[in-house]
């Protein structure tokens, strides 16, 4: 006996990828109440177009709120993660193949403009003609790295890209030295010294040169990739591609021809990846062979996969989180703000009843003082050091968190000691993994200060973001915005 | 032809091949058992070179070690070995198998992110500085003369490490009853939990043995090529999935005798390529594009048939 949906012309409409009976059954479990439950169903009840304004307005209105260096750093780099997270997400989000490679063709696009635009070859095209080039170009080479790909199933295709990915970056670094049968030695690329010297964007006369113009033509180009690829998901091909994401065989056994979408995923995909990258590489005024090798590629992965693979909203949202939140631990204070503040948050929110909360987190101040209190009486070493900490924050530090005068060895034991802590953390229930939670997270404050909060703008913000990706998956393998799916056996 | 050049460009081939042999059986069996492409691998290598040059300064240091040298280079493999197997044994229970019955992205993705997390916390432990492992200082710099071929000590254990390691999985794989389970399970884990396997135990237990295995080729490269840094992790697991790949994933001798074909490919394109020390890596990934086209199952794997 099946439930038969409210709306009578529900099962009219295809829903692709969208298991009725979860679908049913998370709209009855999930529904939410207060605040976000109004905001959800707010969100929900928009048409898409209202989506978009919702989000492109405001957008439209942030260089007039921040300074032109906040802007670079915060807005333009989120809508450039969002635009190439919206290439990757028809590959991996909309037709399900994971393409480790996907950074090689923005790198395409961005050297491929170069070429085009820069005293390298002393060419200097317009905008308007050299970006659509740059565009068919990468798209091309999409097809063609899918053509032999297109027999490979699931992992063997990540690897493939991926060491089409690797290749890219030793060619570009390298190329500078080969020389052509017919045309001799041409310096390509600029080898590991990058093509510097790219022309801003030259768009139909017009030159787009400063960070808040910039700003406006990413924009501009988000707002329409969106809806072309809102119209490209809504298409049979959107069907199509859901279909062979969720299951390769039958779709093929619906006479679905996979192979042809297979490679129409990879073109579209890296079409877009190469427009993206060659406004990036104007952006930047250079393209260096560095700059597109895996870092980028994961954070880019997890701007996909953080907002949900195949929502588009989701893209937006995971660009916001994954630039946003590492551009603020980049400066120490903000980034100490941030850790404590999500900490404390965190506990606000999860631990219930509040008379628990409350006394959890005295707990956690009070277990704070009395180790202090017992190191500073015992080994004074351990308590002898300065916090790194500037402005209120820093007196609060000193009396609470153990500071030992030569922090290295043991801040480096500490950080084991901590994983290990929080991996146990993950695996109590109820009142024992409060009471673990204590000494761990005084353990990770004392981390936090004498070791992670010196390394901000590199590796602690990388691990950070390595242990979000875990979590995440574990806690919500479908990403934020992204529905779940189920394995039907 | 230059006879001494082929020669020692097959040496390093082999040391070479050996290490990648030992990553890719740690790859195809995971791979093999849980259809999971591991990132993290590479990684759990580096993590294992690092294991072992803490375990050699703690004994005393390359130059002056508290026991002979030869115990110091087997307490060495060892404590990489139990550290890199415990390690992976600990991946497997926190980013693996709350993911199991998860869609095929999302253990990858884990995968990833244990990655990252793995690369970046060597980073900020053991700084960005290259280690060195000294071992010309702790097992000699004699090199040996077959014919007009040198071999430095560390290519003849490294090769013969390799082999042993090899003989020893393939029996525990073939005669014991727990390489019984493992094949059970990877050939249709429902079926083998059905049947009384405790697959979850035999999943921690391929996951001890191929983090070992990488943990040895970690110790290995350093005591051959002296150097380990945080990054070394990546491009060796890239490598060793392509031995893998070439081999035949989920085949134990295919790993092998990918390992070795990846090793000496490189070694011959360095050799003897135009350009081959820069582009060494891309002669190798033309060969497993022409590899995977002619033979997608790899050399020596039996292409699987798939039931609808």
């Amino acid at each position: 006996m099946v439930d038969l949906p409210e709306r009578p012309d529900a099962l009219q409409t295809p829903r692709v990828g969208v298991d009725e009976w979860v679908a049913a059954h998370e709209e009855r479990v999930g529904r939410r109440t207060g605040l976000p439950g109004l905001i959800e169903r707010g969100w929900n009840w928009l048409p898409p177009f209202g989506k978009l304004a919702v989000c492109v307005v405001p957008a439209a209105l942030l260089p007039l709120l921040m300074s032109e260096e906040n802007l670079a750093r915060y807005a333009v780099y989120t809508l450039f993660y969002a635009l190439m997270g919206l290439g990757l997400n028809i590959v991996v989000g909309f037709s399900g193949l994971l393409d480790l490679g996907y950074i090689a063709f923005v790198g395409f696009g961005a050297y491929g403009y170069g070429i085009l635009a820069s005293t390298q070859f002393g060419n200097h095209w317009q905008a308007e003609l050299a970006i659509p080039v740059v565009t068919v170009a990468t798209a091309i080479l999409g097809l063609l790295v899918g053509l032999p790909s297109r027999r490979l199933v699931g992992d063997y295709l990540a690897i493939v890209t991926l060491f089409f990915g690797q290749a890219f970056v030793v060619f570009v670094n390298n190329a500078n030295r080969i020389s052509f049968p017919h045309f001799g030695h041409v310096d390509l690329t600029g080898g590991a010294n990058g093509l510097a010297n790219i022309d801003p964007l030259n768009l139909f006369g017009y030159h787009v040169s400063s960070t808040r113009q910039y700003y406006y033509v990413a924009l501009i180009a988000f707002a329409l990739l969106v809806s072309a690829l809102y119209f490209a998901n809504e298409s049979r091909t959107g069907r199509a591609w859901r279909a062979l994401r969720e299951d390769p065989l039958a779709a093929e056994s619906m006479t679905i021809p996979v192979n042809r979408l297979k490679l129409m995923a990879f073109a579209f995909g890296a079409g877009v990846a190469g427009f993206t990258g060659a406004i990036y590489g104007s952006f930047q005024t250079g393209a260096f062979p560095g700059d597109y090798d895996v870092g980028l590629l994961i954070t880019i992965y997890a701007v996909v996969i953080l907002g949900g693979t195949g929502s588009l909203a989701g893209v937006a949202l995971g660009a916001i989180i994954i630039n946003c939140a590492p551009e603020l631990l980049r400066s120490q204070h903000d980034a100490s703000l941030l850790f404590y503040g999500v900490i404390l948050v965190t506990i606000l929110a999860k631990v219930r009843p509040w008379r628990l909360c409350a006394a959890f987190l005295a707990a956690l101040v009070g277990f704070g003082f009395a180790v202090h209190a017992i190191a500073d009486a015992a080994w004074p070493r351990l308590t002898a050091g300065h916090a790194q900490a500037s402005g209120f924050l820093k007196g609060p530090i000193e009396a609470w968190v153990l500071l030992p005068r030569h922090p290295v060895k043991i801040a480096d034991f500490a950080y084991v000691i901590l994983i290990a802590a929080i991996l146990l953390v993950t695996q109590l229930h109820g009142w024992r993994r409060l009471a673990v939670l204590v000494p761990t997270l005084y353990l990770a404050a004392m981390v936090w200060e004498n070791l992670l909060v010196g390394q901000t703008a590199g590796a602690t913000r990388l691990i950070l973001l390595g242990a979000l990706l875990v979590a995440l998956m574990n806690a919500r393998p479908q990403g934020l915005l992204g529905t779940a799916r189920v394995e039907i056996v | 032809m230059n006879w001494s050049l082929f020669f020692d460009l097959t040496v390093s081939g082999l040391t070479l091949g050996s290490l990648y042999a030992l990553i890719a059986l740690g790859y195809s069996m995971v791979y093999g058992i849980l259809k999971l492409l591991n990132f993290a691998h590479g990684d759990v290598y580096m993590i294992g070179a690092f294991m072992g040059w803490f375990a050699l300064h703690g004994l005393g240091g390359p130059i002056s070690p508290d026991v002979g040298a030869w115990i110091v280079t087997a307490l060495m493999f060892l404590a990489a070995m139990a550290g890199c197997g415990v390690l992976g044994v600990v991946i497997e229970r926190f980013a693996y198998r709350p993911l199991r019955d998860a869609p095929r992205i999302a253990p990858l993705i884990s995968a990833l992110g244990v990655s990252f997390f793995l690369q970046n916390s060597a980073l900020l432990l053991f700084g960005a500085a290259f280690r060195d492992y000294d071992s010309f200082d702790l097992i000699g710099v004699r090199t040996r003369h077959v014919g007009n071929v040198y071999l430095a000590t560390p290519q003849i254990l490294t090769v013969i490490g390799a082999i042993v390691l090899m003989i020893a999985l393939t029996l525990v794989v073939a005669r014991t009853t727990v390489g019984k389970a493992m094949r059970a399970t990877s050939f249709d884990r429902e079926a083998a939990a059905m049947m009384g396997i405790d697959v979850d135990r035999v999943i921690s237990f391929t996951f001890f043995i191929g983090s070992a295995l990488a943990g040895a080729a970690g110790v290995m490269f350093g005591l051959v090529f002296g150097q380990i840094y945080h990054y070394m992790g990546f491009i060796a697991g890239l490598k060793g999935f392509t031995a893998a790949v070439i081999g035949g994933i989920g085949s134990i001798p295919g790993a092998m005798l990918g390992g070795l074909a990846v090793g000496l490919l490189e070694s011959y394109a360095t050799g003897y390529l135009p350009q081959g020390s820069t582009f060494q890596n891309l002669y190798v990934f033309a060969v497993l594009i022409a590899v995977i086209l002619v033979r997608p199952s790899g050399l020596l794997g039996r292409a699987a048939i798939q039931k609808v």
